[in-house]
């Protein structure tokens, strides 16, 4: 427990409202998205200033209290489960957008602003900001940098980590860092802002955030490719790239999440195809119609029964009203959704879709596949109650084996979701002994008392 | 009292329920609360987080549970956008049933619920008591709007601009009606609701005009009781219970095809709040209220789906009135009605719609959410109000007495020469009388 003379001191720098005591206020601060045991926080602190969050860091340094930083909570893999005798720190009062340049092409803005808002406020002025972590509507910036976020957008746009030019952080004393520019060119000093970029809060707490925009697309076009085959869908997603044609969006859906969403809204998709692919291309008009035109053409080559390319933006939005309906529809077969990210190379994706056909069966498991097969990052959504023991054992097996399979495919074990707690004892699969050693000693290095969300990504160091 | 035990194992049979939510979050993006206080105590993950908790004994006061479980406006946008289609509702109303079993009512609650709601003619009685004094105590605030305020410190009002009580409330001027159905073949029996009947009694006559215009017969019985949804949403199953067999009396089912309300938290508490909270061993009994519920219909969907008017948008004329149109919670979110209270405005030469940036954004009123908290209930209600402000709109249109009561308040504070009305109204207006 923290002591009293802690609590009061928070409630000198942030006021008295902004400290959270009481049981019930605590234990909403107690989880996240991932499927993990609560742990209820000793404090939870509500900083409405940057300064002020710099002073709550210092004074956890100096009491030896853990803290982790929480924007939305929308998490997938714990990382915002605090420590119960730690401080869970909000960052949802620091929501401003600082500048946004429209001449330079950046904007400045603090952790606490929600994702989607961002990307409005920016398209508002014909720019574009690409991430789209499928939590959006509700994630912070903030957290897309610590836990480097991706989205439907990631084979030809990339992730939150190719837009954070800089970065202002607070590190384990309190003390402020400035790291990167405004400039598209900056080689000043150590490559910080890289290191913190999905380092989970683990080392450091960032108050400010320059991130890059871009123009906006002039032109896009959708289309939705039907295959009676998994591998004939997956061939094609290979076909497209080996073309040299980079989609802005490339999804994979599989049998069991095409009669999940067909159930679920009646938007009248095939419920006997084997597989979808929803696909979109964007850019310049006559690049977009001769790379829809290619597209087009490989699909067919490929095998897709039935091929469907939107003509406006009614029935753009109907080709994508399917993929964000998925989760929606496999999550209301079950009460437990244990959402998973393991990402191969995209030429291994036949092969990862197969593995987790043949998991599901050999754990005797409902699993929906869906995800971005673009780049690689599939969803194997398995759907489950929590309450039963022994199925809840043989998911953890499954999700365990689905990491194995991943890895030895040459893949990852998340593509997007981060490490949090759910993953930290699986690290050592994917890299070494001496990689955990080497980030455990940056990690002591830069927080000797071990407060800044301890536990996470790297185990207890 | 009872036990944290029988607490917690009453809580535990809500858990199917409350299993499904998956913590994503979702909810945090149209949580009209959340969206003034950050605080995860007041989005549906905390709540159902808490009730959780409490049904696994987690807590040594589960009074803290509760407040913060009444600190909800019950609008259902987290139920409407919730991915894994938690029944948010549903949980809420009977937790705080649960709760309120195990610590008791206020003692103004009791006072408001047991001995005034539950009590129709008695109900009746005050409100005519307070239509003599209101004068008294109150001076205008508003010319356009026609509201007032305080006049002197009242710890009933507060900083209130309230629409006061109607001269005549509408049972007085149509005590009952039991007419034949016209060309519609169709005979609607109408429920008042308590605001319409006694503060906008002129939402009545327009409901009753439209329909007559539209060849309906009328059922309207007196002596009608409130929809229950104060008592329901403060846990107090005996009044709910009573108020809804009282209802149950005076509309019998054999009488009308289908019973209409103009208030969007009436229909809703009728169609989905009935049948889900009235539990009786007696099986006809709630056989009958299943079927009560079932008839239920609001206005503008009856008109609309049931009569099947088929209302081409008027062109608005030279000096048409902009107005705007505020989807009530109950009305959307509960029941998917938001394209025919609209399709009836644009059937209306003399207004032109001009759309606010969030017409579904809760009012913030909440009922009774509004008494027990309302520096929040103004302040998602100061959100509304600058969305109505921005459409330039001379008219604010909506379906439900409760959020025009909240948007006389907020106007008129504002100081804004806006109008507020209801879509029947407006509609009313352009059929022949």
């Amino acid at each position: 427990m923290v002591s009293k003379h802690f609590i009061k001191a928070l409630a000198d720098v942030v006021g008295k409202d902004n400290v959270f005591v009481d049981e019930a206020d605590r234990a909403v601060y107690a989880y996240d998205a991932a499927v993990l045991d609560p742990v209820v926080p000793a404090a939870v602190v509500r900083p409405v200033t940057a300064e002020s969050l710099g002073r709550v860091v210092r004074l956890c340094h100096d009491n030896e209290v853990p803290l982790t930083v929480r924007g939305a909570g929308t998490n997938l893999s714990g990382g915002t489960i605090p420590k119960a005798h730690g401080v869970v720190v909000l960052t949802n009062a620091l929501n401003r957008i600082l500048e946004l340049n429209v001449e330079d092409l950046y904007a400045v803005v603090e952790p606490g602003l929600i994702t989607a808002k961002f990307a409005a406020a920016v398209e508002a002025h014909g720019l574009f900001y690409p991430p789209d972590p499928g939590s959006q509507a509700v994630s912070t910036l903030g957290g897309n940098v610590a836990e480097n976020a991706g989205g439907l957008r990631g084979l030809k746009y990339g992730v939150t980590r190719d837009y954070v030019m800089g970065l202002e952080f607070f590190d384990a004393h309190g003390d402020a860092i400035k790291t990167g520019a405004r400039t598209v060119k900056c080689v000043t000093g150590y490559n910080l802002a890289s290191l913190l970029v999905g380092s989970e809060g683990t080392l450091g707490v960032i108050y400010k955030i320059v991130l890059k925009l871009i123009p906006q697309p002039q032109h896009r076009k959708s289309m939705m490719a039907i295959f009676d085959s998994v591998s004939g869908a997956s061939q094609t997603v290979a076909a497209i790239i080996a073309e040299k044609i980079l989609p802005a969006t490339l999804e994979f859906l599989d049998n069991f999440t095409i009669r999940a969403v067909e159930s679920f809204s009646r938007a009248g998709l095939p419920t006997d195809a084997a597989a979808m692919l929803l696909i979109e291309v964007d850019g310049h008009p006559a690049q977009v119609e001769e790379d829809a035109a290619k597209v087009e053409a490989i699909c067919r080559r490929l095998g897709a029964q039935r091929l469907r390319v939107a003509q406006t933006a009614q029935e753009r939005d109907k080709v994508w009203e399917a993929r964000r309906a998925a989760l929606s529809a496999l999550a209301k077969l079950k009460p437990t959704v244990v959402l998973e990210d393991a990402t191969v190379p995209r030429s291994r994706i036949p092969d990862m879709v197969q593995a987790v056909q043949e998991i599901a069966a050999k754990y005797n498991l409902t699993i929906g596949t869906f995800g971005h097969a673009g780049d690689g990052n599939l969803h194997p959504t398995i759907l489950t109650d929590r309450r039963h023991t022994e199925e809840w054992h043989r998911v953890e097996r499954a999700v365990e084996e689905i990491f194995d399979r991943a890895l030895a495919l040459g893949g990852t074990l998340s593509g997007e979701h981060g490490i949090g707690l759910a993953k930290a004892p699986f690290m050592v699969k994917e890299t070494t002994r001496a990689t955990l050693e080497y980030a455990r000693r940056i990690k002591r290095a830069l927080d000797p008392k071990n407060i800044l969300n301890p536990g996470k990504v790297i185990g207890e160091a | 009292m009872a036990s944290m035990k029988d607490l917690a194992r009453l809580v535990r049979e809500l858990e199917d329920q409350m299993v499904v939510c998956m913590r994503c979050g979702m909810c945090q993006a149209v949580c009209p609360l959340y969206a003034e206080t950050g605080r995860e105590a007041d989005v549906a993950r905390g709540k159902l987080a808490l009730l959780e908790g409490l049904s696994k004994e987690m807590f040594r006061d589960p009074r803290g549970v509760s407040q913060r479980l009444q600190r909800c406006l019950l609008c259902g946008s987290c139920a409407a956008n919730c991915p894994s289609g938690v029944k948010v509702l549903d949980i809420f109303l009977k937790a705080r049933a649960i709760l309120a079993g195990y610590m008791g009512l206020s003692p103004v609650k009791k006072l408001i619920l047991r001995g005034m709601l539950a009590n129709p003619a008695f109900f009746d009685k005050v409100t005519e008591w307070g239509v003599r004094f209101q004068d008294l105590f109150t001076k205008p605030a508003n010319e356009v709007l026609g509201t007032s305020c305080a006049r002197f410190v009242s710890p009933l009002l507060g900083g209130r601009h309230i629409k006061p009580l109607a001269p005549r409330p509408f049972h007085a001027e149509v005590a009952s009606l039991d007419t034949a159905p016209g060309s519609s073949g169709l005979k609607a029996a109408f429920f008042v609701g308590c605001l319409i009947d006694k503060i906008f009694p002129s939402v009545a006559h327009a409901t009753l005009k439209v329909l007559r215009a539209h060849g309906v017969g009328l059922y309207v019985p007196d002596n009608q009781a409130c929809c229950g949804i104060p008592a329901a949403s403060s846990g107090d199953m005996t009044t709910f219970k009573k108020l809804v067999r009282h209802n149950l009396d005076r509309f019998p089912l054999d009488r009308f095809d289908v019973l209409i309300t103009s208030c969007a938290t009436c229909t809703a508490t009728l169609r989905k709040v009935w049948p889900v909270l009235f539990s009786e061993d007696d099986a006809d009994l709630v056989a009958r209220v299943r079927r009560l519920s079932e008839k239920t219909m609001d206005i503008h969907e009856f008109l609309i789906q049931r009569l099947g008017l088929n209302l081409p948008a008027a062109r608005p004329d030279a000096t048409a009135i902009p107005v705007t149109y505020h989807d009530p919670c109950h009305l959307k979110k509960s029941l998917g009605v938001f394209r025919e209270p609209r399709q009836l405005l644009q059937a209306h030469s003399g207004v032109r719609l001009v759309e606010m940036a969030q017409p579904d954004w809760c009012c913030g009123l909440g009922g009774s959410f509004s008494l027990e908290h309302y520096d929040l209930s103004s302040k998602v209600g100061r959100r509304k109000r600058d969305m109505v402000a921005a459409t330039g709109a001379r008219i604010l249109v909506t379906a439900c007495p409760a959020c025009m009561l909240q948007f006389h308040d907020r106007l008129s504070q504002a100081g804004d020469a806006v109008k507020v009305r209801h879509a029947v109204e407006i509609y009313a207006e352009s059929v022949a009388s």
